[in-house]
């Protein structure tokens, strides 16, 4: 119960209904089960960026190319099937995890091969990604009229009475949720997190770790590269601007913490999913869309004031949860 | 972020061999870079050799090579500071807010360079006062910032500045020489002497070697650190009378994307991103290697957004090269 009690995941649960409840309080159709599916839906792909970037994040690393990568898989597999609309879209979505994955690989080679540091590296491709993306298009549009019906209309079905956009950010979660909870990898990624010098000792190797986690960042980001144009049916060099800060504010917000090692699959998705639910609540209150930025900075400092009160006495989480057990 | 323990630290070999470690040095690896690329815009565009031409180059890179100089000495503490542009875009707001009230000229320079001292004190507060992580803080206070910019300005804009306010911005100094350089110029030198030659530089290089033992030795690690932080603050300040006083009106996107432009020029100037090591003048090359290099596409009709694939491979390839040549070097021993 004490644990549950100091459990950041509950909190943030809490703030979130507060919230919803807030503004339901003086605009009730807010609490609509529809609208709220629909905060999710328009969630969802922040939440797939935030626990690509929280496993970056674990491993003490920092990848600020998402959004660039976004933006570079979007326009290449929009201008793809503006120009050979025959293309299955599944294939397309394919291709689009892959060359993301490629992007992300290239971010985690130079971090593992040449021990350049996270933050430069990613400053780098942020740039040069985006960059390449104009090049494609040749500084143009890809619009509505020239994507295909199916390239638009696929993640806007239903499935069980949920958009299939949402199903991508449920199963990419419980996918993600296996691969940290079930498997050697994710125990390598908070292992090298918490402490890579003893990680090296017990075998894990930091680097090829560090560069898995920037294909896992990437190959999402490649996804989102779809579901982004789609979503909004269009793709231009600047889908997504400045998104990387926000997705790694979705980490912090949810109780990643940047010094590597702490996080969870559930509070990365419950901070993308705070931002999602006060930036549409700020409309439906009638404040004006320019206080948004100064809300999301403010709930940005909050939360890493949060997350250091807490933080203080968690240095050794993994033997405390141990102790307990024993 | 920062990884302390996976990378050991190494003594400098300056003092074996101080000759060919000068000659071996990043800074004149930064030299050959730059004066490669001089020699490629010459060749690429008749216009480029041409005194006015080479002095609007300078415009390129004076606001952001300001806010590089203190941001490199956050750096090397080992924090980062990403709210600088949005801190431009505040302080601008405001300058503009209180020309709409009149302000005369040294009144707006006081607002500019008063809200960005005020902006960075805050950040160093959150850092030092409540131990935060900066690189968290300064995303927080780039939206909170430049929000509040949003939310003064919406979407218009300040226009107006008198004419003797424009003189930072637009004036020239002796024939092509610009105000801007001379104070690029002046601020390296202060930078230079006060990280290079005085007690509280050799503080900020212990602190970003060693927290901890700095603190043990008597260095008063959260004040310094509080300090570079009023400093990129003031800094960006002054970037922002600059910028304002050049365009002629505020607008809340002013300044957009800066903060990448400075810590890229930091970086490539051979500063550490993990703290502990770097020089003024390496940074001063990497804002003249960047304000050539966008002033030289931009004679070629390159658009701004193909130009950040230069300037991001330009980080990339120049920090991978001595590491690739050394692990070259490495095989063949």
């Amino acid at each position: 119960m004490n644990r549950l009690l100091k459990s950041r995941e509950l909190w943030l649960a809490l703030a979130i209904l507060a919230v919803i409840a807030l503004v339901t309080w003086r605009f009730p159709r807010f609490a609509q089960p529809s609208n709220l599916l629909t905060i999710f839906n328009d969630t969802s792909i922040l939440m797939m960026l935030a626990l690509g970037q929280m496993a970056v994040i674990l491993t003490r690393s920092i990848d600020l190319s998402v959004a660039s990568n976004l933006a570079l898989t979007g326009m290449l597999v929009a201008l793809t099937n503006a120009a050979f609309p025959f293309i299955p879209v599944p294939l397309l979505i394919a291709g689009c995890v892959v060359v993301g994955a490629g992007l992300g690989a290239f971010n985690g080679l130079l971090v593992w091969k040449l021990n350049i540091p996270p933050i430069v590296v990613t400053l780098g491709t942020l740039t040069i990604f985006r960059g390449l993306a104009f090049v494609a298009s040749g500084g143009t549009w890809v619009n509505a009229a020239q994507m295909s019906q199916d390239f638009i209309q696929l993640q806007r079905g239903t499935l069980l009475g949920l958009p299939v956009l949402s199903w991508f950010a449920i199963v990419v979660a419980a996918l993600v949720y296996l691969l940290m909870t079930r498997t050697p990898w994710g125990r390598a990624f908070y292992a090298i997190g918490v402490n890579p010098v003893a990680a090296v000792y017990t075998g894990i190797n930091v680097g090829r770790t560090k560069f898995l986690a920037f294909v896992l960042s990437g190959a999402l980001s490649g996804l989102a590269g779809y579901l982004y144009v789609s979503k909004y049916v269009i793709a231009s060099t600047e889908s997504a601007g400045g998104y990387e800060l926000t997705v790694v504010a979705a980490c912090v917000i949810g109780g990643v913490s940047i010094a590597g090692g702490i996080g969870t699959v559930g509070g990365a998705i419950l901070g993308a999913l705070f931002l999602g639910v006060v930036n549409n609540a700020l409309p439906v209150i009638g404040v004006s869309p320019f206080w948004q930025m100064a809300i999301s900075g403010l709930a940005i400092l909050l939360a890493v004031v949060l997350n250091a009160t807490s933080e203080r006495s968690k240095g050794r989480i993994i033997l405390k949860k141990a102790e307990v057990a024993a | 972020m920062t990884d302390m323990t996976a990378t050991g630290r190494r003594l400098p070999d300056r003092l074996d061999n101080p000759i060919k470690s000068a000659v071996m040095s990043w800074e004149s690896l930064l030299v050959l870079v730059a004066l490669g690329i001089f020699i490629a815009n010459s060749f690429a565009s008749p216009y480029f050799l041409n005194e006015w031409s080479l002095s609007d180059l300078t415009f390129n890179f004076t606001e952001k090579g300001l806010i590089a100089l203190a941001m490199a000495l956050v750096i090397i503490t080992g924090e980062i500071d990403l709210s600088v542009a949005s801190i431009i875009a505040l302080a601008s707001t405001l300058m503009g807010l209180a020309l709409q009230y009149g302000a005369d000229t040294p009144t707006l320079v006081a607002v500019g360079v008063g809200v960005g001292v005020l902006c960075g004190a805050f950040n160093g507060f959150l850092v030092t006062g409540l131990k935060l992580p900066s690189i968290v803080v300064t995303i927080g206070t780039m939206s909170l910032f430049r929000g509040i910019a949003f939310i003064i300005l919406g979407d218009q804009s300040f226009k107006g500045y008198p004419k003797d306010f424009s003189w930072f911005g637009q004036g020239y100094v002796v024939w092509v020489i610009s105000f801007e350089l001379v104070l690029f110029l002046v601020a390296a030198m202060v930078f230079y002497v006060l990280l290079h030659h005085t007690n509280f530089g050799r503080r900020v290089f212990a602190i970003g070697n060693n927290a901890t033992a700095a603190r043990f030795s008597g260095v008063r690690v959260d004040r310094i650190k509080f300090v570079l932080f009023c400093l990129t603050g003031l800094m960006s300040g002054i970037a922002a009378v600059l910028l304002t006083a050049r365009l002629g009106s505020t607008r809340p996107s002013i300044a957009e994307g800066f903060e990448l432009d400075v810590v890229t020029m930091v970086v490539l100037g051979g500063v550490s991103i993990l703290g502990g090591a770097g020089s003024i003048i390496g940074v001063v090359l990497a804002a003249l290697i960047i304000g050539l290099v966008t002033f030289g596409l931009g004679l070629l009709n390159v658009p701004g957004i193909v130009m950040t694939i230069f300037t991001g491979t330009l980080l990339i390839v120049v920090i991978a090269l001595p590491i690739l040549w050394k692990m070259f070097k490495e095989r063949r021993a």
